[in-house]
């Protein structure tokens, strides 16, 4: 396929504007005796081949079109109103850079306030950005904001923390001589003794998920109460569709939130692009990482949007920018615009009660099949794991030839959880379908 | 000479205004000048809490199949919500009016000419969106077991493979969000290659031209930055790095062809010099595309390279992501690439750890899947002789372009240059007080999106003006008419264009008053 719309005659033209006889010669001018390059690629593709070639890859692929899924573990799958998927492909969102020249990008300027304000009201933070990464580097922006705003060296983190969250911001440390301590689990959420003796004076934020890792709900309250007394910044991990129903982090005191937004109407994708959701007291808005969208007036006085606070960013400040980041996840925020709008206020949180409730159904049942057990007794919300009598594994490859997607092997975390199993149950599944997925697990075991 | 090119500009005054389709309600933002009907208080659009309606819903749920048990019954009180989260109430129609009516608001590298300097806005193939939209690879856990995700794997495999062809490097990571992210990983790659060797590098040169985002990632990483000047021709220069290229620098960051769209003429005397002191060569490969299929930075004498697949490769900007910041290495590089990497092993794929030294994972899961599938489907496409039709495109136009202007605009290095050019208004500025930022402005009335202004630093007003492969000679000439339009403005009605833009939705929006009482979320009260 080719792309590119010079004919030869166009070609003639240019070359004689400029002058010189060749591309060739031209490029020899530009780069004088510069070795040339010779690619040895596959031939190229037309349009239907490409589609074949790539239908192909796709063709054998698990996907929770074709396999009931139970697995969670950081990336959900839940439905996606149309109207997300058509407004995310529009052209005019998809097609159009960062909007610098702010005249000429209303559109995305004011989808991006609007984003920020969803996520404020979400959240219970007074600002939030127009999104990062993932979660997981947004955690890592978080502490790098901690670090410089209490001039302290230590992180305390709960286990409950995503490990691949922890292991990037362990990545993104590893140029200083932060130290990072962790906040062991006790029955699925941080205890809270360890957690007393883990922070002190020297700890510039205190790092908790909320539903964590492990599906269990943490004492964030005390946990917050603690950070404070320290006088360090109290961060938490959330998954935004749990706020339909528990306590936004600004009632419990988090001074910053962050978290991984692609539950908000993004394709799970294995794995990317997803949302980094990142959001704050106002106290710290001078610090904030990344893109901020602000409301202003024209000179006729009309309500307009534009980029600002720019004096943060790597283009301006260069070196001493709050964060190297660029390109973000516009798109991702879009979408979380448009679904969190689509199911409104009472969509929203009848989303997260059917969340809860059947999680706890399947929760119920799959506990009463002998041989399987809560793995803890902390409450949950969409996740909740279980303890089996063989490894998870096993059991997972077997229901993957009766339809099932499994759960997460939780020896993959941490290798105590030996036969540790994480489920997970959004508002996709059906009664039917969890029933035969009990069932199925009854006979895997 | 002004005269006519103006009335020429006229002409293609008409022509951009039809390229431009206009949403109903724009027509109080009037038309031309000043003769404005403007409507203060007016909105464009209202927000979508003021959209809101108690009672109104957008999407409705399948009504719960399980029987329901009192919430305080399965979560302890404490941790519940008192009120719903206040999500706008909007019916689906009005929701759909709500976003086409934004989306209307916004030019588009689809509906106009987006000649952005280092951004290459470059068309997005339609077919990829298709691809990327499969449900084989859009609706795949990153957990799922590696027996179901073989395709997936495939392909990542086979993208690294052509990345490391097309690179001239011997190993790539795929795992970068975006372009900062890659730098961020290779320059902490880097760190831990020295480290490896028992050495304490502390600093990151680069040069006075570079991106931002170099000298912001080499902070992030600890490392001490250090900027090179430029010489009179725009370029990094040898003497002025022979100073500045010590046993202290870790890594000598270099953008090439650089932001002035210059080719780096000695870039392997410059490597050798910082390899010969130990240092490693890094390449931006913002501008790859100026490069693509003709050289590879791994013959060039780099050790390490980023390419933006949001610019090179084709991959929709989104409007300002997602994109994507895959880093090839060479072989000396490889034991810190980060975790994980997709290995093959008779006609197998898993994912693995890349082994003791790595300097551990960027990110969660594996990458931006969904944007590399893209990336990998524009590569197939192309294939080596596309590619180089890339590349080629991209030379001739932007020098096409040079040309035209010539003679207009002042260009501070006036020699061929690659895909893109930096031209000047300093002239303008100091003879009809008319800034770059108002020549940009001005485009937009045109149908245009401005060129990258005020970048790089070491030009003055500079406009830098990349038309990307995509664009037609017949985009590109109407282009330069217009600037020279504006410059027959910019001489005898300097106002118009200082006052620009009048033909957007809105007119010049206050960033002093933005920035000073930052409102940045709606309230509820108001």
């Amino acid at each position: 396929m080719d792309f590119t719309p010079l004919t030869s005659e166009d070609r003639r033209l240019i070359l004689d504007r400029i002058g010189v006889a060749s591309f060739d010669a031209l490029v020899e001018q530009i780069a004088p005796r510069v070795p040339r390059a010779d690619l040895r690629l596959p031939a190229p593709l037309t349009e239907p081949e490409l589609l074949q070639a790539a239908s192909a890859l796709a063709a054998g692929n698990i996907t929770t079109n074709n396999r009931i899924s139970f697995l969670g573990a950081g990336s959900y799958e839940h439905f996606i109103p149309s109207v997300v998927r058509y407004i995310t492909s529009r052209g005019e969102f998809l097609t159009a850079y960062t909007p610098y020249q702010p005249e000429a990008s209303q559109g995305t300027l004011q989808a991006m306030y609007e984003y920020q304000s969803l996520l404020c009201d979400l959240t219970g933070m007074d600002v939030a950005n127009a999104s990062l990464y993932d979660g997981a580097s947004a955690l890592a922006e978080a502490c790098v904001l901690a670090l410089r705003e209490t001039e302290r060296g230590k992180l305390v983190f709960a286990q409950g923390v995503h490990p691949e969250y922890r292991q990037t911001v362990e990545t993104y440390l590893r140029g200083t001589q932060v130290t990072l301590e962790k906040i062991p689990q006790k029955e699925g959420i941080s205890d809270l003794t360890r957690a007393e003796s883990a922070v002190d004076s020297q700890t510039a934020a205190v790092i908790v998920q909320m539903p964590n890792a492990f599906g269990c709900l943490e004492p964030v309250e005390r946990l917050g109460a603690l950070a404070r007394r320290h006088g360090a910044l109290f961060i938490v991990v959330v998954n935004p569709i749990s706020l339909g129903i528990l306590q936004a982090p600004g009632s419990y005191g988090a001074d910053i939130v962050v978290g991984e937004g692609q539950p908000l109407g993004t394709d799970l994708q294995f794995g990317g692009p997803y949302l980094g959701l990142f959001a704050c007291r106002e106290k710290y808005l001078r610090k904030i990482p990344g893109r901020i969208v602000g409301m202003t007036r024209d000179t006729h006085g009309r309500r307009g949007f534009v980029l600002t606070l720019q004096t943060r960013e790597q283009h301006i400040r260069r070196a001493k920018a709050t964060s190297n980041i660029c390109t973000n996840e516009a798109m991702m925020a879009l979408a979380a615009a448009v679904y969190l709008s689509a199911l409104g206020a009472e969509g929203f949180q009848e989303m997260a009660r059917q969340n809860v409730q059947k999680s706890h159904y399947c929760f119920d049942r799959i506990v009463k099949l002998p041989g399987i057990k809560p793995l803890f007794s902390a409450p949950f919300f969409n996740e909740f794991a279980v303890q089996l009598p063989v490894d998870p594994e096993q059991v997972n490859q077997r229901l993957l030839k009766t339809g099932f997607l499994g759960g997460f092997p939780l020896k993959r975390w941490d290798p105590e959880l030996k036969n540790g199993w994480l489920l997970c149950v959004t508002e996709t599944r059906s009664k039917e379908q969890m029933d035969r997925f009990v069932a199925a697990v009854g006979e895997a075991i | 000479m002004i005269t006519q090119s103006s009335s020429r500009g006229a002409e293609r005054r008409e022509i951009s205004k039809g390229e431009i389709s206009r949403p109903e309600g724009l027509e109080m933002t009037g038309k031309i000048s000043s003769k404005l009907p403007h409507s203060p208080g007016r909105l464009l659009e209202p927000l979508l809490s003021e959209l809101s309606r108690p009672g109104r819903h957008g999407f409705t749920l399948p009504a719960l199949d399980v029987s329901a048990r009192p919430l305080e019954q399965l979560v302890p009180a404490a941790f519940l919500r008192r009120e719903a989260a206040p999500m706008p109430q909007v019916s689906e129609r009005d929701l759909v009016k709500h976003f086409m009516r934004l989306a209307h608001l916004n030019f588009s590298g689809e509906t106009n000419f987006y000649p952005l300097g280092s951004c290459t806005m470059k068309y997005n193939p339609k077919v990829n969106e298709e691809i990327a939209g499969l449900p084989g690879f859009a609706r795949v856990h990153p957990y799922t077991p590696e027996e179901g995700t073989q395709g997936i794997l495939r392909l990542l495999y086979e993208l690294e493979q052509l990345f490391k062809e097309i690179l001239g490097m011997d190993a790539v990571t795929l795992q970068p969000a975006a372009g900062a992210h890659g730098e961020l990983t290779a320059l902490l790659m880097a760190r831990a290659y020295h480290q490896a060797q028992g050495r304490l590098r502390r600093k990151v040169v680069v040069p006075d031209s570079a991106h931002g985002t170099n000298p912001a990632s080499a902070a992030l990483c600890g490392f001490e930055v250090v900027e090179v000047k430029s010489n009179e021709r725009g370029r990094a220069s040898l003497k002025a790095l022979a100073s500045a290229i010590d046993e202290d620098v870790a890594v000598f960051m270099m953008t090439n062809p650089n932001t002035l769209g210059l080719f780096e003429q000695e870039v392997r005397e410059i490597a050798e010099l910082v390899h010969k002191k130990g240092g490693l060569m890094y390449l931006d490969g913002a501008n790859m595309n100026a490069i693509l299929g003709l050289f590879r930075p791994g013959d060039l004498g780099f050790d390490m390279v980023h390419v933006n697949i949001h610019k090179t490769f084709s991959i929709p900007h989104g409007s300002g992501g997602p994109g994507g910041g895959p880093v090839g290495v060479k072989a000396s590089l490889k034991p810190f690439l980060p975790s994980p990497i997709v290995v093959e092993q008779d006609g197998a794929y898993r994912l693995s750890s890349s082994g003791p030294r790595s300097i551990g994972r960027v990110r969660a899961f594996f990458g931006n899947t969904g944007a590399l599938v893209r990336a990998y489907a524009y590569i197939r496409a192309l294939g080596a002789e596309g590619l180089k039709r890339v590349s080629e495109g991209a030379i001739l136009n932007a020098n096409y372009l040079k040309a035209l202007l010539k003679g207009k605009y002042p260009i501070p290095v006036d020699e061929p240059c690659m895909h893109e050019f930096v031209a000047s208004a300093k002239e303008l500025k100091a003879t009809c007080g008319v800034k770059a930022m108002d020549i940009a402005k001005r485009l937009l009335d045109y149908g245009f999106y401005a060129p990258t202004i005020c970048f790089p630093l070491i030009v003055e007003e500079a406009l830098m003006i990349e038309p990307s492969e995509t664009e037609s000679r017949e985009v590109v000439e109407a282009f330069a008419d217009a600037l020279v339009a504006i410059l027959g403005e910019a001489r005898e009605i300097p106002q118009r264009v200082r006052g620009a833009p009048h033909r957007m939705p809105v007119t010049r929006l206050d960033e002093v008053q933005a920035a000073r009482e930052p409102n940045l979320r709606w309230t509820h009260s108001s």
